[in-house]
């Protein structure tokens, strides 16, 4: 048994100092992680504002600053404008539609049934599984030759063959197609979400309010509703962040097409950043995310702040 | 006996609801399967009957995609990166996690959000810099790119988790050891690691499907076949000029997701945990 006096005598026993030391070991503990994220989180994002007001090519890398030459060109640009548009559409279209399928199953998944278990293991499936792949297979559904969807149409007498729609080919329904693919991959999330909110709420809360008169909506809207916000804006915030800035869907699915109908800005920014190679202008396109981004970044910490108070 | 129809109605209305939600989440991945075990000939022909098989199910996709395919290369690629990023994540993360609980002090918490939030710059903000930064250090085209940059997300996030587990943990042990002569560092060893294997288990699990999922940075930094991650290759490479092969697609993707969400499952509340920040609580 080693006693506590014993190390002072000991050879090396400045190393084991420094490690003895809470906030020296907590320091040495914590700096790769923070060195990690400056290197090559920090540098790049400070980078990509550096390349935004710079004329910056892969053919010609002039570092030379143009201030914001690059912002003004693009907004001029009506694909741009179309872009932004459609990032909007299709981050609040995904995110309503997932949010109302989410409530709704979380309603359902909350009372007790037989095969519950298997149920929320199958209802996960979407959000588990990596977007790429469920992506290629939304887009054979939507084929515009073979597509099941079709065929099921057309079997079910709703529509002929020869008016069947061209799913990806059509601007609106690309448009559609693309919002349905996200919100089928995130409401299995905004379920999940809703639950672990619903069953935070303490029973004897519900007891009370249904003591006191307070019907099924009235206890849905007033008391859990406000309860459970907290959770359901992280929750929310995450499905935003993600959706506003992907591209996976969309280069998967409709490759921005047709004629620009699904060009969001994350898809457009490596249209022209990394297809293009005209780095400059899609940092500016990339960063238009940002403002969306702070303002989310905002909510989330006045939410944690709220829960510490 | 109004009474007991109203009921009746209720439970087959709940029911039928459960079953709309079932079908809408697995049936892509019905197409997947079924699809994957067609014959051509079965595939494409549009007065066939798209639920079922009206010829007799082949092997033939699998095979081609594993001997006419780099799909075997793309699994081994996934796993190589993945098993780097898992080392990588674990070792930055796990002291993090414990000095942001235990040795920071009131910092830590700030620090610890500073950390996470960094879990929500997105790859489309990152991947122009970052892809000039890889072709700098030589690693344009290759798989390594993607083990230096994944830690990106992976670290924040177990950080993140591991801290909430560090911060639940009892105290107690850790200065009984260190009563008993261990070093700080010693006792972290000794006895923290051993008593958070759960939660490493749990980090190896996420890191690992979290770079499976990843597609932004894999699809900008390897244009080259032999060098893609799974889901980049199944994705991209199995076109020939306008034509899909999509039986071998759809089986590449099948064999490619149900180990993830196989794993996520099995996950999931600690994952909501994790991203809620013990929200809930």
């Amino acid at each position: 048994m080693v006693t506590i006096a014993e190390p002072v005598t000991k050879p090396g026993s400045r190393f084991r100092y420094i490690l003895d030391r809470r906030g020296t070991l907590g320091a040495v503990f914590v700096a790769p992680a923070i060195l990690y994220v400056l290197l090559l989180v920090g540098g790049p994002f400070l980078l990509a504002v550096y390349y935004s007001v710079s004329a910056y090519t892969i053919y010609d890398p002039s570092w030379r600053f143009v201030g914001l030459a690059n912002f003004a060109q693009i907004v001029k640009n009506p694909v741009f404008l179309e872009t932004l548009g459609n990032t909007f559409l299709f981050t609040f279209g995904s995110q309503l539609l997932g949010l109302i399928l989410g409530k709704f199953g979380a309603f359902l998944l909350m009372r007790p049934f037989a095969g519950r278990k298997i149920v929320r293991a199958l209802i996960i499936l979407p959000w588990a599984v990596p977007i790429a792949l469920a992506s290629v297979a939304w887009e054979w559904m939507f084929d515009s030759l073979y597509s099941v969807i079709n065929w099921s149409m057309i079997a079910l007498g709703i529509i002929n063959r020869s008016d069947a729609p061209n799913w990806l080919g059509n601007p609106h329904l690309a448009m559609l197609c693309v919002i349905i693919v996200n919100a089928w991959r995130f409401f299995p999330f905004a379920i999940v979400i809703f639950l672990a909110g619903i069953t935070s709420v303490p029973q004897d809360i519900i007891d009370a309010a249904t003591v006191d008169g307070a019907g099924f909506w009235r206890r849905n809207y007033q008391i859990v509703l406000p309860l459970i916000l907290p959770i359901v804006a992280v929750g929310l915030i995450f499905g935003i962040v993600f959706t506003f800035t992907d591209l996976s869907i969309v280069y998967l699915l409709t490759n921005g097409g047709p004629v620009n109908a699904t060009s969001v800005l994350g898809f457009r920014g490596f249209q022209v950043g990394i297809v293009s190679g005209d780095v400059s202008h899609g940092a500016a396109i990339s960063l238009f995310m940002l403002p969306v981004l702070l303002i989310v970044v905002i909510v989330v910490l006045r939410f944690i702040r709220r829960r510490e108070v | 006996m109004q009474r007991v129809v109203t009921n009746v109605a209720g439970q087959v209305g709940f029911y039928l609801a459960i079953a709309f939600f079932v079908v809408v989440t697995t049936f892509p991945f019905y197409w997947m399967l079924i699809t994957s075990f067609k014959s051509n000939p079965d595939l494409y022909d549009v007065t066939n009957v798209p639920f079922w098989f009206n010829e007799a199910p082949t092997l033939e996709h699998f095979r081609y995609l594993f001997e006419q395919t780099l799909f075997a290369r793309w699994l081994l690629n996934s796993l190589v990166i993945g098993l780097c990023v898992v080392a990588i994540t674990l070792i930055v993360a796990l002291p993090a996690g414990y000095s942001l609980a235990r040795l920071t002090g009131r910092n830590g918490e700030a620090l610890g959000i500073g950390i996470f939030l960094t879990y929500l710059v997105p790859p489309t903000l990152l991947f122009l810099p970052l892809s000039r930064i890889i072709a700098n250090l030589g690693l344009q085209n290759s798989m390594w790119s993607l083990v230096l940059v994944y830690p990106t997300f992976t670290i924040p996030f177990c950080t993140w988790l591991l801290m909430g587990f560090f911060k639940a943990l009892p105290p107690e042990i850790e200065e009984a050891a260190i009563v008993d002569g261990c070093s700080m560092f010693g006792a972290f060893v000794r006895m923290v690691i051993p008593l958070s294997l759960p939660a490493i288990l749990t980090t190896v699990i996420f890191t690992f499907t979290l770079t499976l999922q990843e597609f932004v940075y894999a699809l900008t930094f390897i244009s080259s076949s032999a060098q893609k991650p799974i889901t980049l290759g199944v994705a991209t490479d199995l076109v020939r000029g306008d034509i899909f092969f999509w039986g071998e697609i759809m089986a590449g993707a099948l064999i490619a997701s149900v180990p993830v969400a196989i794993a996520y499952n099995l996950l999931l509340d600690r994952f909501i945990t994790g991203i809620t920040g013990g929200a809930v609580k």
